[in-house]
Parts: structure tokens; C-alpha cells; sequence
């Protein structure tokens, strides 16, 4: 057996050179002061293989057209096993690559490792650091919800801005005058057909030259034997890819990644926010004003790659130990400073979505097709606390019955009956009578009615503001004139799609005052209070198309 | 840093040394693929959640049959294909027999998936592409098909005809 291996060894090495190449790669001469400062090149070169398997995976189930491609990532969130951890670990995959390839080159910075002969190496890997940034800006569209698109508005925007070149790369960029399935397409086809060969490229250059050159010795290494990458530089590159690859997983298992609503280019109340990463440009954005707004949007990030390109041939000195590299330090520690308080400042004036509720419609949203006189009855089951003694397909207290089990048998007569006085329909029972008006029982009872073991979820998934604005459509009597859901009157339009063509303070105005926004209409004002109009557009625009 | 530097001085603590390290690479590697490979084919083989239960269909009113004279109706069914729901048109071969059962037909022959038509003169229906023939019933008489004409379940509402599921094997499940 052994033999035989052997044999089929030499064979294709005979025909390969295979056995040269492994050694060749595993026994590369290190310098002897390598160790765990070094790791962290390996750790992006593994990352970005894990987006390429799972960008690959995603693709499988993925349209890349605006509204199927928003589909189809909802498809792959709440249909396919698995679906949520792939996508959640493209996703964090993403961050966690900035945060490796921005640590790779501080490491390679404060040792001052870009110095003669490694400067091709480090611009190389400059060019690396910028397509990183460009896969986080071209991906964030994809998703193609509310988030994607006004992120994506305001990128192209900011290209449009830079001098003399603007125009075309807003061109470029599909983004000239506005945001549609032009720029979709040239995203989606830079992300996944142009940066990946481009990312392979640039990687075999910047290895090819980490090789030719050696990896950098720190002074005093001249005097000491050299050693071999493996096995011990190669288990230490391990346990760092292997604690980077903890840290991703449990992101993507545990941090859910939200999708908002589909893309609304209607939406003037969205306020877009960038991923955070890219939150200390934004911020360096709101520093300048008017005619100098292109100095923060173009000018300063582009000097900045400019600057970083330079280093090795502005810092020319002989290599120190790392230690005594003080103004490389001090750099880095300004640097880190400077980005700290920009993303903090970003974050800190993030409004908190005042009243706007988001749905996250990646997860379950079973409630989004019960009628709203259901929905309202979901509101009085939590309100009377019909959980502390009714069982809800195996889950609550068995005092009462299951009701997934008795509300195939009655009817809602009965069960109205029943909740205002129950042992008379029940002999026996102990429950205590429900003190709701009718139309509320009618709403509770027609729940329950609906209620079976299958869509017993939407008792848990329906958000508080949804059920609340439910309450309130109730209470106004609006199905009296409108449908939702297809349930209601056609005397006023039906208003599922409502968030397609309207915006929310349109609506917000309009039940104030219908006559002024749409001149003829019929419907009366409705003077609500501020936290009721909020829930129930909220609700409103929630609706399934 | 230091016990690094002490692989190399000491061989037999070394040879040792050596091997946990070569044992952790293959072992971390080998955690990292299942971690990430379990998932994936988790992904691409488990069949999606079912989104809805099967409906029924209206294809027609089975009062105007005469009995073994097999009707091809056509109706609309939504179909769910992948993150899509697609409305497409399918028909059925409708037949009432003697004892005034309805049964519904797949409109494609078991043997390959050609269209079959009833032809009229034989009291037969006929695959025009290997000549598989079938019985009122649906019952093979002859031909390459493997097995009798797929079927519908169905459901009478007084005349209308509902048409759900369709089965393969040719047993009718009522």
C-alpha cells in the first residue's frame, strides 16, 4: 500500500514537479524574528476565499436584477436551510476582511516593512486595501432594500463630484441621474466578474513579491541562523486563521443581518447611513460645506491614498526595531484617534429611526397576510393575556385548552358567546369573562378562528407597532372604505403597494387633511394622536404588495 | 518567541514538538472545512421551506361529460418556482366513466413526457411519439410506457371540477 502511494507519488511528481513546489512553499526561509506580528497577510488571503465561497453560494440562489434580486436574498433568508448563516457570513466576512487588511498593513507599517527593496510590495498592497473598499461598495447595493439603494444614491453622487473626471464616472457608474437597474447591473458585474479576478491578480503580484523579496527582518535577524515557514510560522498562521474564523461564525450565527424594506426611490424620509466602515468619510463629508464639499468628498480621501501609496519613498531611513519607530507609532495612533472620533461622531448623530419602524422582513412575517381585523385580534389575545393559560400548539400554560385544536370545531357566534360568559357555553370552566366591546370580541374571535397549528407564529413575529396600527385601523372603521390584504370595502383604493406610491409624511398629512393632498377624495379627516399615526402608517407601509 | 527558538536545539522535545504542530494545522484545517463546507451543502441540497398549501383549481363543469368520452380541460394553476409564483396554464383529461366517476389525467404520456391526445375512433389514447397506448382508464395497453396515465386529485363541488395535486403512479388517492 505504502509502495503503491509512494509510486503514484513519483509519478506525478515526475510529471509535475508537485513535490519541489510543496516544499518549496512549505520550507521558505523566514527570518528568525518572524512570529505572530506576521499572521495577519494569511488571515485576508483566507478571508477573501471564504467570500469567494460563499459570494459562489449565494449566487446560486440569487437574481441580479432590482426587485427579483431583493426576492431572491429574501428567499435565501427565510426559505433554504442555511441560507441565513451563508448570507450572514458574506456579510461579516466583508467587515472582517477591512479589519484584517487594515491590521495586516499597520503591522506592516509600524515595522517599516515597505522599505527598500519592498516598495512594489506595499503599493501592491495598497491596491489590494482599495479593491477591499470597492467590494464593500459595490456588495452593499445587491440587496437591492431601502438601505442598499439611498446608501448607493448618495455614493454615486459623491463620484459625480470629483473634478473634471466626475460626469464620466458617474457614467460610469450607471449613476447619472438616478439610481436604477444601469447601476444594478454595473455593480453587480464589478463585484462578482471584474474585483475577483482583478483581487487574484494583485494577490499572485503582492505573494510573488513577498517571496522574491523574503519575508522582512527585523534588525539583528542578519546574525541569526534563518527558519522555515513550517510547521511553526505555519501553525501560528493557522491558529490565527482559525481564531478569525471563530469570531466570523459566531457574527454570522448570532448577529442577524437585517433586510429592510424593497428599495423605494419614493421613500424621502429613508435616511441612508454607510456601512461602518465607511462612516469616518461620511463624517469628514459634513465638515465641509458649499463649494468645499468636494475638498472632504474627493480631495482629502484621494490625498490620503496618495499619502499611503508615498510612504515608502517619503520614509527612506535605515530598518530600527519597532520599538524605537516613535512617529511611525505616533502616526498610527493619530490615524487611530482621528477615525475613532469621526465614526463616533457619525454614530452619535444617527437619529434613533424616531416613530419610523423598521421591519426586518428576513424574519418570519406570517402576520404580514392576516386581515387587519386578525392582526387587531392578535393585539387583544396579547392585551387579555390569553397565553397565561391558553396552550398555543404546545407552547404556554395547559390550563385552558390549545387553541390551534378548539378553533376548528367552533364557531365565532360561539366563541363570542363564550367570552362573555364562559362557564355558560362551558360548564365548568374557570375562565373569567373577557371585557371587550363586540366589534373587539368580533376581531379576537375571528384570530382565533383563523389560528392553526401552522400559522400560530405570526402570535409571535407580529411587531408591536404592526398590531398597534392594526388596533387603530380597527377602532376608525377604515375597512369600511378601504381593502387590506383583501379583506374590506373598494370604496376608497385598496392599500396594500401604499408604501410604492406615497411617501410617509405624504400619508402622515393626509389623514390630517385628505382633501388638500388628494382634491375629491371623500374620505374625512382623522385627527389621531402622533404615536396612533405613526404605528398605523407604519403598518400601512408594511403590507405585502 | 523563545520556545519556537528551542525546536531547534533540543531533537527529541523537537520531533515531538514538531508533530503537535503539524497535528493542530491538519486539525484546525479540517474544523474550519466541515464548518464551512456542512453548511453550504446544508444550502444547496435541503428543498426549500413549502410556502403554501396546495389550492385547488376550477377546471370545468363535469355535467356536460358523456361517460367515457374523455375532455381535455384547460385551467390556470399557480406554481411556486424557487423565490417566483408563476401562474401557468396546464390542462387535464377529463373522464366520467359508467358509474359516473371523474377522473383526471396528467396531460403527459409516463413513458417521456409527449402530449397524448384521445383518439376518438379506438377509444384510446394515443402518444404520438413511441405509440404508447392507453385505456380509458388509463391503463397501459401498449407501447414503451412504464406505468398508467399520472393523475389529479379532484374534488367535486356539486358540477364544478377542482383539480389539486398531481400524482405519479397512476393510483388515485381520493
Amino acid at each position: 500500500m505504502r509502495r503503491r502511494w509512494n509510486g503514484l507519488n513519483d509519478w506525478l511528481d515526475h510529471r509535475t514537479g508537485i513535490r519541489t513546489a510543496v516544499r518549496q512553499f512549505l520550507y521558505e526561509e523566514i527570518p528568525a524574528s518572524s512570529g505572530w506580528h506576521q499572521v495577519f497577510g494569511s488571515v485576508a488571503i483566507f478571508l477573501f476565499l471564504v467570500q469567494a465561497f460563499t459570494g459562489a453560494l449565494l449566487a446560486f440562489n440569487y437574481a441580479p436584477t432590482p426587485g427579483d434580486a431583493y426576492n431572491s436574498l429574501r428567499y435565501i433568508l427565510t426559505e433554504l436551510t442555511g441560507g441565513r448563516l451563508i448570507r450572514g457570513l458574506h456579510h461579516w466576512g466583508a467587515s472582517m476582511m477591512i479589519v484584517v487588511v487594515v491590521l495586516h498593513m499597520v503591522q506592516v507599517f509600524l515595522y517599516g516593512a515597505y522599505k527598500k527593496p519592498r516598495e512594489a510590495t506595499w503599493m501592491a498592497g495598497v491596491a489590494l486595501l482599495l479593491v477591499t473598499l470597492a467590494y464593500g461598495l459595490t456588495g452593499y447595493l445587491l440587496p437591492w432594500d431601502n438601505r442598499a439603494y439611498w446608501g448607493t444614491v448618495v455614493t454615486t453622487q459623491i463620484a459625480g463630484q470629483a473634478p473634471v473626471v466626475g460626469p464620466y464616472l458617474s457614467r460610469l457608474l450607471g449613476g447619472e441621474g438616478a439610481v436604477g437597474v444601469v447601476t444594478f447591473a454595473r455593480f453587480y458585474g464589478l463585484h462578482v466578474l471584474l474585483l475577483p479576478p482583478a483581487t487574484l491578480l494583485l494577490i499572485a503580484i503582492h505573494v510573488y513579491l513577498v517571496r522574491k523579496h523574503g519575508v522582512a527582518p527585523a534588525p539583528g535577524d542578519e546574525a541569526l541562523p534563518k527558519k522555515q515557514f513550517y510547521p511553526v510560522q505555519a501553525f501560528q498562521d493557522t491558529v490565527a486563521i482559525f481564531i478569525a474564523f471563530v469570531i466570523l461564525f459566531v457574527l454570522a450565527a448570532a448577529a442577524r443581518v437585517p433586510l429592510e424594506q424593497l428599495a423605494d426611490p419614493t421613500d424621502t424620509a429613508y435616511i441612508p447611513r454607510p456601512e461602518w466602515y465607511f462612516l469616518f468619510l461620511f463624517q469628514t463629508l459634513k465638515l465641509f460645506n458649499g463649494p468645499l464639499e468636494v475638498v472632504g468628498s474627493v480631495v482629502l480621501p484621494g490625498a490620503a491614498v496618495l499619502a499611503l501609496i508615498l510612504v515608502p519613498f517619503v520614509d527612506r531611513s535605515r530598518m530600527v526595531r519597532v520599538t524605537r519607530r516613535t512617529t511611525a507609532i505616533a502616526i498610527v495612533g493619530l490615524a487611530a484617534i482621528g477615525w475613532g472620533g469621526l465614526t463616533a461622531a457619525a454614530v452619535k448623530s444617527t437619529p434613533k429611526e424616531a416613530g419610523a419602524v423598521q421591519v426586518d422582513y428576513s424574519a418570519p412575517t406570517d402576520w404580514l397576510h392576516l386581515s387587519p381585523e386578525e392582526m387587531a385580534g392578535i393585539g387583544y389575545f396579547r392585551e387579555e393575556n390569553c397565553m397565561s393559560c391558553h396552550e398555543i400548539g404546545g407552547r404556554g400554560t395547559a390550563i385552558g385548552p390549545d387553541l390551534t385544536q378548539t378553533a376548528i370545531h367552533k364557531d365565532a357566534a360561539w366563541m363570542i358567546a363564550h367570552f362573555k360568559r364562559p362557564s355558560v357555553m362551558r360548564p365548568g370552566s374557570s375562565m373569567p369573562p373577557i371585557q371587550l366591546s363586540d366589534a373587539q370580541l368580533n376581531a379576537l374571535a375571528s384570530f382565533l378562528l383563523k389560528l392553526n397549528e401552522k400559522n400560530a407564529s405570526a402570535l409571535d413575529n407580529a411587531p408591536e407597532f404592526a398590531v398597534a396600527g392594526a388596533l387603530v385601523y380597527q377602532a376608525n372603521r377604515c375597512g369600511a372604505c378601504h381593502l387590506v390584504n383583501g379583506v374590506g370595502m373598494r370604496i376608497g383604493p385598496p392599500l396594500n403597494g401604499l408604501a410604492k406610491l406615497q411617501s410617509r409624511n405624504w400619508v402622515i398629512e393626509h389623514f390630517r387633511n385628505p382633501q388638500q393632498l388628494s382634491p375629491g377624495s371623500i374620505m374625512p379627516p382623522y385627527r389621531l394622536p402622533q404615536r396612533d399615526l405613526e404605528n398605523l402608517t407604519s403598518y400601512l407601509f408594511a403590507l405585502p404588495d | 518567541m523563545d520556545d519556537v527558538q528551542a525546536l531547534y536545539s533540543s531533537d527529541t522535545e523537537g520531533t515531538s514538538r514538531r508533530r503537535f504542530f503539524v497535528g493542530a494545522i491538519y486539525g484546525l484545517w479540517a474544523a474550519i472545512s466541515a464548518a464551512l463546507g456542512l453548511p453550504a451543502l446544508v444550502y444547496l441540497l435541503f428543498p426549500p421551506k413549502a410556502r403554501k398549501a396546495e389550492e385547488w383549481v376550477e377546471a370545468g363543469d363535469v355535467t356536460r361529460l358523456a361517460a367515457n368520452a374523455p375532455v381535455e380541460m384547460t385551467f390556470r394553476k399557480n406554481r411556486v418556482d424557487g423565490w417566483k409564483m408563476i401562474s401557468e396554464k396546464s390542462t387535464a383529461w377529463v373522464v366520467k366513466d359508467a358509474a359516473n366517476r371523474v377522473t383526471a389525467f396528467g396531460p403527459q404520456c409516463t413513458h417521456l413526457g409527449c402530449a397524448y391526445h384521445w383518439d376518438d375512433a379506438k377509444g384510446e389514447f394515443l402518444c404520438p411519439c413511441h405509440n404508447s397506448l392507453f385505456a380509458v382508464d388509463g391503463k397501459v395497453i401498449s407501447g414503451p410506457a412504464p406505468r398508467p396515465l399520472d393523475r389529479y386529485d379532484i374534488k367535486l363541488e356539486g358540477s364544478k371540477l377542482l383539480i389539486g395535486r398531481l400524482n405519479q403512479g397512476g393510483e388515485h388517492k381520493a
